[in-house]
């Protein structure tokens, strides 16, 4: 039976393929003719960024997974046999610890730009979502990948995590003992936090990210401005605002890639463990049940988190209530797009209510990431409490005044 | 409103300066691994004076040879003091773990890490701070680990201090009797030591200091060149 010829009439062994396999219509649909908006600024480089990231977990992660050895008696030593014996190990290693870190700082940056742009609005909703899943997911696996190590800090961030289960009315202590596998954090916890590290939540991430992508591609790249570039094209139906994003912003993204590494590398060269911020000094002794650290916190990406966890009180018999608030917090994110119900999309459009919202957001964020890091006493609760009510008042209150907010008149094109 | 910004600024910026830090000791100290011939000075003291009791089981007697320039003749001759090991052994002890509790009520910690869990200041302090205290088993205390288990092993070298307080309610250390080292003898001492414990929890310093600077200016022409071809592709898009 003859081949139907392939549309893209190429010849040779891309025609062989393309008889075969959509290889010219990916290339073209994703990046030789996917049209983005010409005006990308700073904030657009960090999308690419967390992919790279992303690659570089894995390749670092595929040969740690080589040399570490899950368990109680031998995680600790293996993970300091990669970083003495294994050749370049160390390198291998601080790439994986710090690259959890830059992932992070990459992800808040690139989720702190769609609220900037609005680019969670009609009909981006799809994008946010499988963003928000992806963050989720993210903290599942850096939560595992940090309790791997096995030091002492691993030990008891583990248990205060797996602790949040048991506040769970009724069944909570059941579930918490089923899924440590133990009464405490132990061999059993370990292995099955390295399974899931290693394959169970990668697995999903890459899905994630890839279902991100495809609805990206569907309906196109927001932009500063938040106007759509579809709506005005030539004759060819090419948007008039649009570049095809390579070559365009594949060298765009070499440039921040570059950039990037270059910050990355002073990291790991020059200062790996990050202050004590990515491997802290309670880390390096292996774990030991009985000895509390002086101070036990999350690593510094969770800081937010867990200083609504602590602000709130156990109440009536249960200490559910930081739970809530604290999951709260994160299942907020998931509602933005419909919050948001100022008429535009981007902040340059925006009134003075919403900037100044966005304002006292970003200033709660910091103060909150770093009261999360500290020991608590009553004044420190004092604020992590206004903190709390601050970050659900920028949502829950986001339909009011988005609404009520004046904002500018919007271009019909973009501006450069 | 523009208050509560302010304060919450204010707040942000001046909560790492209220936060609570581990105290590392009244002196300062910064370590430096780069001087070989200190953390040369530091092996040899610390197989002299330390590893009878503590050990270094994640460093093996070859790396530390490789990374202080020692060959492997005077390694043997001069560092390696436990029987039946061989250059490729983990730095351990002659002491079992059971014997030292048993005589000191804790076993002596492994200190391959022991820079990294606390910093190189606070090891620096604590060799420097033992001070007589009669009520504590060994007679003497220490001013960063409170009711010390170690009997100060550095006071052939350093002397005997104790603590007084004068009327303002001040603390400060006064020498009892003379060791065998001057002041700025036995600061060396302990500088060595210090950096050679440095080294023990990171010996990968010394690679990474040496290849950082190469990977960064790499990057650097990596930049350049990205900009520049960056700017070529851009000259059109208005």
């Amino acid at each position: 039976m003859a081949i139907v010829p392939n549309p893209y009439k190429t010849t040779g062994f891309v025609g062989w393929i393309d008889d075969r396999f959509p290889l010219t219509k990916l290339w073209r649909d994703h990046l030789a003719e996917y049209y983005v908006p010409k005006n990308f600024n700073f904030w657009y480089f960090f999308g690419s960024l967390a992919l790279l990231v992303l690659v570089m977990q894995i390749v670092t992660g595929i040969f740690l997974t080589m040399h570490y050895k899950p368990g109680a008696t031998t995680a600790f030593n293996s993970v300091q046999f990669i970083m003495r014996d294994v050749p370049w190990g160390w390198l291998i290693r601080y790439m994986h610890a710090l690259g959890s870190s830059a992932f992070f700082v990459i992800v808040y940056l690139h989720m702190y730009r769609g609220i900037l742009y609005g680019s969670h609005r009609k009909p981006r909703e799809l994008i946010w979502l499988f963003g928000c899943l992806i963050y989720l997911c993210l903290m599942a696996e850096a939560f595992c990948g940090y309790v791997l190590p096995w030091g002492n800090m691993s030990y008891w961030g583990a248990k205060v995590i797996l602790t949040l289960f048991s506040a769970i009315p009724v069944v909570g202590h059941s579930l918490q003992v089923w899924l440590q596998g133990d009464y405490t954090p132990a061999d059993a916890t370990l292995n099955r936090l390295f399974s899931l590290h290693v394959i169970a939540l990668p697995l999903v991430l890459i899905m994630l990210v890839f279902l991100h992508i495809m609805a990206l591609h569907e309906v196109g790249s927001n932009n500063p401005d938040g106007v759509e570039i579809k709506n005005h094209k030539d004759a060819n139906g090419i948007p008039l605002d649009g570049v095809p994003f390579h070559p365009y912003y594949t060298v765009k993204d070499l440039m921040g890639v570059s950039v990037f590494l270059l910050i990355f590398a002073l990291i790991v060269f020059f200062a790996p463990t990050g202050g004590g911020l990515v491997l802290e000094h309670d880390n390096f002794i292996g774990a030991n049940p009985v000895a509390t650290p002086s101070l036990i916190h999350p690593a510094w990406y969770f800081g937010v988190f867990y200083a609504m966890l602590r602000s709130i009180p156990a109440m009536f018999d249960s200490k559910i209530w930081g739970v809530l608030v604290m999951f709260g917090a994160i299942v907020l994110l998931f509602f933005l797009p419909w919050l948001d119900r100022s008429p535009v999309k981007s902040i340059r459009y925006k009134g003075a209510i919403f900037k100044t919202a966005l304002v006292i957001f970003t200033l709660d964020l910091l103060m909150m990431g770093h009261l999360g890091m500290q020991e608590t006493n009553l004044t420190y609760l004092i604020f992590t409490r206004i903190g709390t009510v601050i970050y659900y008042a920028f949502f829950l209150l986001m339909p009011i005044y988005s609404k009520l907010d004046r904002t500018k008149p919007v271009p019909d094109r973009v501006t450069s | 409103m523009r208050r509560l910004i302010v304060v919450l600024t204010f707040m942000t910026l001046l909560a790492p300066v209220l936060s609570h830090a581990e105290d590392d000791g009244p002196l300062p100290f910064s370590a430096d691994v780069g001087n070989t011939a200190s953390v040369q000075r530091g092996a040899h003291d610390f197989v002299s004076y330390c590893s009878a009791c503590h050990t270094l089981k994640y460093l093996r007697y070859n790396q530390m040879a490789a990374g202080l320039d020692i060959p492997e003749k005077q390694l043997k001759q001069n560092l390696m003091f436990v029987g039946g090991l061989k250059p490729s052994s983990e730095m351990i002890n002659a002491m079992s773990a059971d014997d030292g509790k048993a005589w000191f009520g804790k076993a002596p910690p492994d200190l391959t890490l022991e820079a990294e869990y606390h910093n190189p200041r606070w090891v620096y302090n604590y060799l420097q701070n033992f001070y007589l205290d009669p009520k504590r088993p060994n007679g003497v205390n220490n001013l960063l680990l409170k009711n010390v288990a170690m009997p100060d092993v550095l006071w052939s070298l350093q002397g005997w201090q104790k603590q007084v307080t004068d009327k303002d309610g001040a603390t400060y250390f006064v020498t009892v009797s003379k060791g065998s080292m001057t002041a700025d003898q036995f600061n060396g001492f302990v500088t060595d030591v210090t950096n050679f414990l440095t080294f023990a929890a990171s010996p990968d310093k010394i690679e990474r200091s040496s290849l950082g600077p190469k990977v960064i200016i790499f990057l650097l022409i990596l930049l350049v060149l990205t900009y520049l071809l960056k700017k070529e592709f851009w000259r059109d898009i208005h």
